[in-house]
């Protein structure tokens, strides 16, 4: 498997620090309660099909990435910066 | 039918005319006192323990393939109950004893060979770890030998002792671990569910779970509605899927671990072998492959194949500690999908919907629990009390923060075991 990173190109999975599900970008606030912080920490659609990622290219540029992946065939779709996907988020 | 040398005898003498299909493969009723989701494992050991300690007998387990064709088939069949934390230890002990009335209790043989597990270390530090480790396995009443080096070389002397990275320190035995046919657990538990009465339903996939009020009713398959007041998830890496049916999201992500068969050879290696330094572990099958593995390749994944870079981690692991494997030629390698929680550790629990109960969270070490979770996960189903064993397997640990087993000491994280 390799990874198309915006900043420096396709790289080997081996240089890339998988995270998990990019749910993790929407951090609760801190009073949110047991339950959105539950979710945001724990609970995972896990789906069989399209899923967003977050992965850092620890061995390259050391950027966080939101990669858009399926994970029956492994086909990569996206790749984007995640500091560009927070910053259309907000 | 019952197995016997006799049998045997009689059958060969008479052509191997006698023997009959093992269980019914059943067509669905319309409705079940409980119905299982999934034929892997856990599935029918659930099934055999519910309709043999509980007297529950109309019930039926709906599997969308075939039965055992899912993780129960793929691992690499260790056996051990090495934990170390509370609420695990306990579990893993049971099934552990479980296991070794198993062939007895199924009258099938499974071949639980206790050949004995050395998990090896390699620095002043690992071997603390696995001292305080054995420790705790010999207060939860199972057994631990901590061996030096040279305790190793008399069990292990084929192994590269002085690899300048990595030298062996040593090893803790766990001479009750070993390993048993995977096929064979899955077919003796089917056997003995099949016989009691419990029907055993092959290629019906469940597509929903109808609730009412709180309340299941049933689920919706490919082979029709068929309607239960009690319903069981045991779908390994599909739970996710399957809890989504019940508007449920579940501390779980799917992940992909690999293992791999050589050609057979003759027997060299008779424990299962774990090195400290790398990920690779190792036990030799009774046909003689070689049955290796790894850690997961991590990310998330349903496709029940791997990657090369984990491969390729596996083999260079596998050469540092015994180069004498080097020639042997790898004839096969697979994934299966594991369901992975945040603390590594399993769900026998009930849902928030009234009859609706789940046991998931296996990670990779799921094999090894088939007896006690059916027990465990049979027991809560019937009588609606968690048991003793599995009672701190809860799926709201989680959210609340207490009680999680975290056995690697890593945090309670999905990237982290
Ligand atoms: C490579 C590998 C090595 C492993 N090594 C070990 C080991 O050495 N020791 C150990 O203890 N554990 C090991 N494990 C883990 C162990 O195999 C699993 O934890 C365990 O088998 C999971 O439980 P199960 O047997 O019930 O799962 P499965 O056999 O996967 O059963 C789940 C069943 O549910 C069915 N299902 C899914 N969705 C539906 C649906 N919608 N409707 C109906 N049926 C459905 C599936 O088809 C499947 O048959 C290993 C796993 C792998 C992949
Ligand atoms: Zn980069």
């Amino acid at each position: 498997m390799r990874l198309d990173c915006p900043m420096c190109g396709s790289r080997d999975r081996r240089e890339f620090y998988y995270q998990g599900d990019a749910v993790m970008l929407a951090r609760p606030a801190v009073d949110a309660g047991e339950a959105a912080w539950d979710s945001y920490l724990h609970l995972r659609d896990n789906p069989a099909g399209q899923t967003r990622e977050l992965w850092q290219h620890e061995a390259g540029c050391g950027a966080w990435l939101v990669v858009t992946r399926d994970t029956v065939t492994h086909a990569v779709s996206a790749v984007e910066l995640a500091s560009d996907v927070k910053r259309a988020m907000a | 039918m019952r197995f016997s040398g006799w049998r045997v005898l009689r059958e060969g003498l008479t052509g191997n005319k006698g023997w009959a299909p093992h269980w019914r493969d059943a067509e669905p009723k319309a409705e079940y006192d409980a119905i299982i989701i999934g034929g892997g494992g856990h599935g029918l050991s659930t099934a055999y323990y519910l309709a043999k300690e509980h007297g529950l007998t109309n019930i039926a387990v709906l599997e969308k393939g075939y039965l055992g064709g899912g993780n129960v088939g793929r691992n690499t069949t260790i056996v051990r109950a090495n934990y170390f934390l509370q609420g695990n230890s306990e579990f893993y002990s049971h099934s552990l004893k479980l296991w070794e009335g198993l062939e007895e209790d199924l009258n099938y043989n499974v071949m639980h060979s206790q050949r004995g597990l050395i998990n090896l270390f390699h620095s002043d530090g690992q071997r603390d770890a696995f001292a305080r480790r054995g420790n705790s396995m010999i207060n939860q009443g199972d057994d631990a030998v901590l061996l030096d080096r040279e305790g190793v070389r008399k069990y292990l002397p084929y192994l590269d002792f002085d690899n300048v990275r990595f030298p062996i320190y040593g090893g803790l035995l766990h001479p009750r671990g070993g390993t048993a046919r995977h096929d064979a657990v899955a077919w003796g538990y089917a056997r003995g569910a099949s016989d009691r009465g419990v029907d055993l339903i092959q290629k019906c996939e469940v597509t929903g779970i109808d609730i009412e009020n709180g309340q299941v009713r049933g689920v919706q398959t490919t082979r029709g509605a068929i309607r239960a007041k009690k319903v069981g998830i045991v779908v390994a890496g599909r739970s996710g899927q399957v809890a989504a049916m019940a508007g449920m999201r579940l501390p779980i992500e799917s992940h992909i671990l690999q293992a791999f068969v050589t050609e057979g050879l003759k027997p060299c290696i008779d424990h299962v072998v774990s090195f400290g330094m790398g990920h690779f572990y190792i036990s030799q099958s009774d046909k003689g492959g070689l049955v290796f593995g790894g850690d997961l390749d991590f990310y998330a994944s349903y496709a029940s194949r791997g990657n090369l870079p984990m491969a390729e981690h596996v083999m260079e692991a596998g050469m540092t500690l015994m180069p004498m494997i080097g020639k042997a030629k790898v004839l096969r390698s697979w994934g299966g999908i594991m369901d992975m929680t945040p603390d590594g550790s399993p769900i026998i629990d009930k849902t928030d919907t009234k009859g609706l109960f789940i046991d998931c969270g296996w990670c990779y070490g799921g094999f090894k629990a088939v007896p006690g979770s059916g027990f465990s996960f049979a027991h809560l189903m019937a009588t609606g009390n968690h048991h003793g064993p599995a009672a701190k397997f809860r799926l709201d640990r989680f959210r609340t923060g207490t009680g999680l087993m975290d056995e690697e000491g890593t945090g309670a994280q999905h990237n982290l075991h």
